[in-house]
């Protein structure tokens, strides 16, 4: 019987990853399907080599679900979202400004200087960039967009570029700056944006973040079973435990893909990828 | 939606980027998993960072819709308690009790995941686990460990206050020589002593609380020596002594000892035993006021080290009475390997008589060294007496008494 392993591709945005990966590695291998991972340091050739077999799940951000999806999707192959984080879902990003400042509407922000993160950040650039838009604010047209690039191609799972962001905004560099709600509530805590310093002008839609897929390549059997033994993962496995509070989790759930829309829609508004995804953007360094 | 049974926390003015989760967290200790709270308030944000904490901590959140009504706060919307957090609780265990004296207090055998974890805390499953060497409760444990912590917690004494440095004396300068050439002894003696306690130290497992706090006293004490006695050695602005070839070759067959039970049989029951006698000898003999203080107060807490060596011993043997054979070839070996060198430096010796005899006149030297050939039997007597109270029959308590190193320690 062969014991050629199912193998997992993700982005090595920290060290941590290695721990994370190295840990699923031998919780996998414990439940008897033979598991390895590659990492790469960008999720474009994370999802060109999803794409071209060299791996078969991935996981991606979602921004690299869509462009896998786009991509799949001109080659006439397919991808799907196998699961997703607990956290994953449902979230939502902010603009923020200071407390006591000037800007009290969405079009305050005309002729202002909004920070977002990196280039490729679904939460810190790209959604709320576009909902500014669909406000009737065009990005470097209406306002100046201060971008704060950290570690670009690792599509904002660094959130060095958001912490900048909030950062210029208390020293004033900024009018608004672009965040997750749960970042806004981390530097809240951590001092950086002391409460009642800041206000939240608008908040974007819901949307989902990561997920498992599988590409074109996935063996059948092993990916289905690699599936079942994700979303039968406990938290009250001490094991288990470990690499979830690393990977933020607390429980995998099913994969859904309705919760990309705002990102596609931001991604089509910004013109990030094109619909075959190709990627557009001239100053997008990975 | 929020039926009448539905508790409700109102977190008032309070958002969750000022502490209300707090509030939420203990609130949710009452609901049970799948249950439902009603969080009120009417801090700025708490709908956007109740959506984002619920879902970082497992829980689900169904927010109110905007401008939902409620008293005294508006209601923002309610927490279905997640599984996550009694799920990390789920196999913990409790590691002992705090206080020896409760039943079930000190394990025989302390997990390994139990590492640093306070003696009786309550351990999350998974911990990593600590390779601590020292981790069978008869190999480190005394009964008596507690009420030896306690009683040298109580009897540290500050170097600087304890001893009256300005006590006023002159002596002849070869009775200050020999006092020093003494010190410099007590010093390469006392640093043994601290190192190899030491170095046992970070191996016993911490769920044997009181057996460390033990031994980092013990520590402590032999530093406090160390400096009490470098002062003295140059309190008349003279240069330290001499140190020699053998004197260090039988302290450093103690640091070479790997098994807990003989290094600690060999410096606290045989060393430090015969050291008790020989500060005796200098609280009783020494010239000047400060060596008899020195000497006094290092006794107070050599003491203490020879009980709780005795104290560990006696519990071991009682589980592994094998062990006395181990300890007894111990004697012999370290006899055996220290036949080549010279025992006790004849400074040393030298000087001890001197400090007895007080004066140059022949008689007095006379006596001095009877003084110190008492001393020696008296050391030989005390080896052998500790040796009896560890089981050893008299006759084989003797010969291996008269086995220990020249040295003294």
């Amino acid at each position: 019987m062969s014991r050629s392993p199912l193998v997992l591709a993700a982005v090595a945005y920290d060290p941590k990853v290695v721990t994370i990966w190295e840990g699923f590695k031998a919780y996998f291998e414990g439940q008897g399907l033979a598991f390895d991972y590659v990492l790469y340091s960008n999720y474009e050739r994370q999802v060109e080599a999803l794409l071209d077999g060299d791996c078969h799940v991935a996981w991606n951000s979602p921004l690299a679900w869509i462009r896998a999806a786009r991509l799949a999707r001109a080659r006439g192959q397919q991808v799907r979202a196998l699961a997703m984080r607990d956290t994953d879902r449902d979230l939502v990003s902010l603009v923020v400004v200071r407390g006591d400042g000037p800007v009290h509407a969405v079009t305050d922000l005309k002729g202002r200087r909004v920070g977002v993160g990196a280039v490729d950040s679904p939460q810190a650039t790209l959604i709320p960039l576009a909902h500014l838009r669909e406000h009737g604010l065009a990005p470097g047209v209406d306002f100046e967009v201060r971008r704060f690039d950290v570690l670009p191609g690792k599509h904002g799972d660094h959130i060095g570029g958001e912490r900048d962001a909030a950062r210029a905004l208390m020293a004033g560099a900024v009018d608004a700056a672009c965040m997750i709600d749960a970042n806004h509530l981390l530097f809240a805590r951590e001092g950086l944006l002391p409460a009642g310093a800041t206000r939240i002008l608008v908040q974007t839609a819901r949307y989902d973040h990561c997920n498992m897929t599988a590409g074109p390549a996935a063996p059948p059997e092993p990916t289905r079973r690699f599936e079942r033994l994700l979303l039968a993962m406990s938290y009250r496995d001490p094991a288990v435990r470990q690499l979830f509070d690393l990977e933020g989790l607390k429980e995998w759930t099913p994969g859904r893909v309705e919760g990309y829309r705002t990102l596609e829609a931001a991604v089509d508004a910004l013109e990030f990828y094109d619909r075959d995804g190709r990627i557009l953007r001239a100053d997008y360094r990975y | 939606m929020a039926g009448s049974s539905v508790p409700i926390i109102d977190i008032e003015d309070v958002g969750l980027d000022r502490g209300a989760h707090l509030l939420i967290k203990r609130a949710l200790r009452a609901v049970p998993v799948g249950g439902r709270l009603a969080v009120h308030g009417r801090a700025p944000h708490a709908a956007v960072h109740l959506a984002a904490w619920a879902r970082a901590q497992g829980h689900r959140v169904v927010l109110a819709s905007a401008g939902a009504a409620g008293a005294p706060s508006p209601l923002i919307g309610w927490v279905v308690r997640g599984a996550a957090e009694s799920g990390r609780w789920r196999g913990a265990e409790q590691a002992g009790q705090p206080f020896a004296a409760e039943p079930g207090a000190v394990h025989a055998r302390p997990r390994a995941a139990w590492g640093l974890a306070a003696r009786g805390a309550t351990v999350e499953a998974g911990a990593p686990e600590f390779d601590f060497a020292l981790s069978a409760k008869e190999e480190v444990w005394a009964d008596d460990a507690p009420r030896l912590y306690a009683q040298a917690a109580a009897a540290q004494w500050d170097p600087a206050t304890a001893i009256d440095w300005d006590a006023p004396f002159d002596l002849p300068p070869e009775v200050e020589d020999a006092v020093v050439q003494i010190m410099t002894y007590l010093i390469e003696n006392e640093n043994a002593a601290l190192v190899v306690p030491a170095r046992f130290l970070g191996q016993v497992h911490p769920h044997f609380r009181e057996v460390v706090q033990v031994l980092a006293v013990q520590v402590a004490d032999e530093a406090r020596h160390v400096e009490v006695f470098t002062r003295r050695a140059t309190l008349r602005g003279r240069r330290l002594g001499l140190s020699t070839a053998s004197g260090q070759a039988s302290l450093k067959t103690l640091l070479d000892e790997r098994d807990f039970a003989v290094a600690s049989f060999l410096l606290s029951v045989l060393g430090e035993g015969t050291f008790l006698n020989l500060l005796g000898f200098l609280q009783a003999c020494g010239p000047d006021p400060v060596t008899r203080q020195v000497a006094r107060l290092a006794a107070q807490d050599e003491a203490r080290h020879v009980a709780f060596g005795m104290a560990h011993l006696q519990a071991h043997l009682q589980h592994d009475p094998g062990l006395r054979r181990r300890l007894a070839a111990a004697i012999g070996r370290r006899h055996d390997s220290l036949r080549q060198t010279a025992g006790l430096n004849e400074e040393v010796f030298d000087a001890l008589v001197l400090l007895a005899a007080g004066e140059w006149a022949p008689k007095a030297i006379a006596e001095g060294h009877a003084r110190v050939q008492a001393l020696e039997a008296d050391m030989a007597a005390g080896r052998a007496r500790r040796l009896v109270r560890l089981g050893f029959d008299e006759r084989e308590a003797e010969q291996l008494s008269a086995l220990h190193t020249r040295n003294f320690m």
